[in-house]
């Protein structure tokens, strides 16, 4: 049905989106690939000239490096078992009747509408302030000598804190998929005796799978650039320094800026890997 | 898969939800709490603060020490500009690729999906650098630009999902009827189209309000919104326990109301229809 007039029309009317993020994908990433190869140091003479990838094997071997790869993939994968089995336990028990579902929804759901800064800020003062906080009043109610959370245990409290966050997130999606289930699947296989774990196992999770993948992935990108949180919280002390959160130092705080580029250029081809998978998972959808 | 239950059944799930959403929410009830409490009050005992007298002190402190107003209208600024500057150069995309798709249209709609997979750390000292030889650094009009180029990815996918649920014979039999492409654009299109867009720009300003990746790293005194106003808290001298909750709750009152009405778009709009 699609003429030839209306072909050309719709490229026109697709341009300025494909433009803006053109420029917006090739500009800044070509200049971090430059600077990645240059040592570069605004605040210490400047332009040094080329190095090869002198900095891409100064930041693997740096003794950072290692720690905050450990760090992420720690946060990243607590914070996806959490609320990935959390979210799959919530979202089965708000898929049952019980009185006031609408409210109970709305307030499992808050916490994904919060800002970064505000969360961050909560927990680390009104909850885990190790003299005036929440949980510090219920140590000492107990007896118990209250924690230095964010100093003593401070990539568990981190993990706390971003898994209150995204619960509502894998939740969400979670019992939306659990809802579009048919029926009168489980009715039969009711009917067929089996039982509760029986049919979690066997028909729920299968149903599932595709949810909880979708879940994983698009929580692996965001996750992996987590930043206000530790901004806020530790500011990359007592061991929470990730890897976006030393890229951001080695460019802003140290001014190292041909490092810091060459870990960018890591960071973008860890996240592309994730999205690859995403981006298949997505691609089928459209097919359909 | 909603199905009968016995009561005793109904019961304990109830209470086993609420329980679980009162845990989750507190948090959120606790600033509430501390908000309306005097410092000295907001640090005693969980019990001495409850039966402690209530005040609207700290907000009215708030208020007048810190400018709050400014942070408040760059956030709505921001957030706003940057969403609908994104509608508009999104609706016309996604409208194309939904009535007028050709072989392209899968691998452009992937390819601006993937835009959004670039991890922000790994461009920000270009970034950086341009808005300082654009003398855009810690304005309004930069962070309206970048956060709508962050978002337009998650813009047109919402649109297009929503477009192409329209039926497409219904253009065709507006025009059998001698509508013109104008007309049929004005009084068929657009009111079949509009929840989709209310919903993309309800989703996408709840998104760029939260944002905190480049409102920290781009602004300082000027164009900080109410992220960055209320980082500044992060090392803050005395008491200031009432102060930041009153600050935390008025920065996120609007957005959980907003935010409660797009539970529906938020599955559509994160997970780009990979879920329904």
């Amino acid at each position: 049905m699609s003429t030839k007039h209306s072909r050309s029309l719709a490229r026109i009317m697709i341009a300025p989106a494909v433009f803006a993020l053109l420029v917006w994908m090739l500009i800044p990433l070509s200049m971090t690939v430059y600077f990645s190869f240059k040592k570069y140091l605004p605040l210490r003479g400047g332009d040094l000239g080329w190095v090869g990838f002198e900095n891409y094997s100064r930041f693997l071997s740096s003794s950072s490096f290692w720690p905050a790869v450990g760090t992420t993939i720690f946060i990243v994968g607590s914070v996806l078992v959490i609320t990935v089995i959390l979210g799959i336990l919530i979202a089965l028990l708000l898929d049952q009747p019980i009185w006031g579902q609408g409210i109970v929804r709305i307030m499992i759901i808050a916490p994904f509408f919060i800002m970064p800064t505000v969360s961050g800020l909560i927990w680390k003062n009104m909850f885990m302030d190790p003299t005036n906080g929440f949980l510090a009043h219920l140590w000492r109610a107990v007896g118990a000598e209250p924690i230095q959370w964010l100093s003593h245990a401070s990539v568990a409290s981190l993990v706390t804190i971003i898994s209150w966050q995204w619960l509502p997130f894998a939740t969400l999606i979670l019992l939306t998929a659990i809802q579009s289930l048919d029926s009168e699947q489980i009715e039969a296989a009711e009917m067929d005796g089996a039982k509760p774990i029986g049919r979690f196992f066997f028909i729920i999770l299968p149903h599932l799978a595709r949810a909880i993948t979708v879940v994983i992935l698009i929580q692996t990108i965001f996750l992996l650039s987590i930043f206000a949180e530790i901004f806020v919280t530790t500011a990359g002390a007592f061991g929470t320094k990730t890897l976006t959160y030393l890229i951001f130092q080695r460019v802003l705080e140290s001014q190292n800026v041909g490092l810091g580029s060459a870990g960018g250029v890591y960071a973008i081809i860890l996240a592309n890997i994730v999205a690859i998978f995403l981006m298949r998972i997505v691609g089928k959808n459209l097919d359909n | 898969m909603a199905r009968t239950v016995t009561p005793q059944k109904k019961i304990l799930n109830t209470a086993l939800s609420w329980t679980l959403a009162i845990i989750i929410f507190f948090p959120i009830f606790w600033i509430l709490v501390l908000s309306f409490k005097t410092e000295g009050d907001a640090i005693r005992t969980p019990i001495e603060v409850l039966t402690s007298t209530w005040t609207l002190e700290s907000y009215s402190i708030v208020q007048e020490r810190s400018d709050y107003l400014k942070h408040f209208t760059n956030s709505i600024i921001i957030a706003l500009g940057s969403t609908v500057l994104g509608i508009i150069i999104g609706v016309p995309a996604a409208w194309s690729m939904a009535f007028v798709p050709s072989k392209r249209t899968r691998g452009i709609l992937m390819w601006m999906l993937s835009t959004k997979m670039l991890p922000a750390v790994g461009v920000l000292y270009p970034i950086y650098l341009i808005f300082i030889e654009l003398g855009i650094l810690d304005s309004r009009t930069g962070l309206v630009v970048i956060l709508m180029l962050m978002n337009l990815p998650i813009i047109i996918w919402m649109l297009y999902t929503y477009f192409r649920e329209i039926p497409a014979e219904i253009l065709e039999a507006a025009r059998m009827d001698g509508a013109s492409l104008t007309s049929e654009i004005l009084y068929v299109l657009t009111p079949m189209a509009v929840p989709g867009i209310a919903s993309t720009l309800l989703l996408n300003i709840i998104l760029a309000w939260n944002e905190a990746f480049w409102t920290l790293n781009l602004t300082a005194a000027k164009a900080a919104p109410l992220t960055a106003f209320i980082a500044s808290y992060s090392s803050p001298e005395g008491l200031f326990f009432a102060k930041l909750s009153a600050a935390s709750v008025m920065a996120i009152t609007p957005i959980l109301i907003m935010g409660w009405f797009s539970q529906k778009q938020l599955v559509r709009g994160l997970t780009f229809g990979a879920v329904k």
